[in-house]
């Protein structure tokens, strides 16, 4: 065991535990405080996958500003822990919790069958592309962030305007969403 | 063992949409194909602007409801 894979366990327990601690913690500040945990694991894992520039990205996006928007928004509501338990009936609980677990032991015996193919081992891991700009429509993996952007302006040209525009919206119905709603009287 | 807070419902989306972004970065890690981490771009965009929109929608329902919690937004029930 090398000290990467010591590194990914690591990670990996941090990140399950922080989401664990936040899915089990009935305050929504410590809960936050979990996913914050979970996020930064996550992230440390985006490290190990090479990939430095996900990593720099998830803690801006999600560390940085949705855990603020979370815990403002938390802070504005002034929410509680969740008070009193109130259980689903024993019938919904047990329909969907055989459902669920049908489908968790069908997805580990498919794993199980391909287990072979799946052991890290066994994989030939390409070494990353040396040149940062590839010309062909196949976009090799690379740690440069030049070849994201050269990827975003060429084959995903499309969907990264998209994007822009699905912010705008975003923004825009955040803003019309957030606005003192008028009453009927002065619609009229 | 339920949650009924809205606003944790939001978080665990956001929790599950990063596992998501985990397996489809180890794919493309693995595959050697840059396409996985783009799309794990497009998914954070899509996380950031539904997280913005979703804590929007629950402030203008606490407004009216004064509650975050998912039973007390029964407007349809009955």
């Amino acid at each position: 065991m090398n000290a990467v894979d010591l590194l990914f366990w690591l990670f990996a327990v941090l990140s399950v535990g922080g989401g664990l601690a936040m899915i089990f913690s009935r305050h929504p500040v410590s809960a936050a405080m979990f996913m914050i945990v979970s996020l930064v694991g996550v992230a440390a894992l985006f490290v190990l996958l090479e990939s430095f520039f996900l990593a720099i990205l998830q803690v801006l996006v999600y560390a940085g500003a949705v855990m603020v928007l979370f815990l403002f928004i938390i802070m504005l509501l002034d929410v509680g822990p969740e008070a009193g338990k109130k259980k689903l009936s024993h019938l919904k609980t047990g329909i969907f919790g055989l459902f669920a677990s049908v489908v968790l032991v069908g997805v580990l015996l498919m794993l199980g069958n391909s287990y072979d193919t799946l052991v890290l081992d066994h994989i030939a891991w390409p070494p990353l592309s040396e040149s940062d700009v590839s010309p062909s429509p196949i976009l090799p993996f690379s740690t440069q962030v030049s070849a994201f952007g050269y990827g975003l302006m060429t084959k995903y040209m499309l969907p990264i305007q998209i994007a822009g525009f699905m912010l705008l919206a975003a923004m825009v119905g955040v803003i019309i969403l957030s606005k003192k709603n008028p009453t009927r009287e002065d619609a009229s | 063992m339920i949650r009924r807070n809205v606003l944790l419902m939001l978080m665990s989306l956001e929790l599950m949409l990063n596992g998501i972004n985990i397996a489809l970065l180890t794919f493309s890690r693995v595959g050697s194909n840059l396409d996985g981490g783009i799309f794990v771009f497009f998914i954070m965009t899509v996380a950031a602007a539904e997280v913005a929109v979703g804590l929007a929608l629950l402030v203008a329902l606490y407004k009216k409801r004064n509650s975050v919690l998912s039973d007390d937004m029964g407007l349809l029930k009955n």
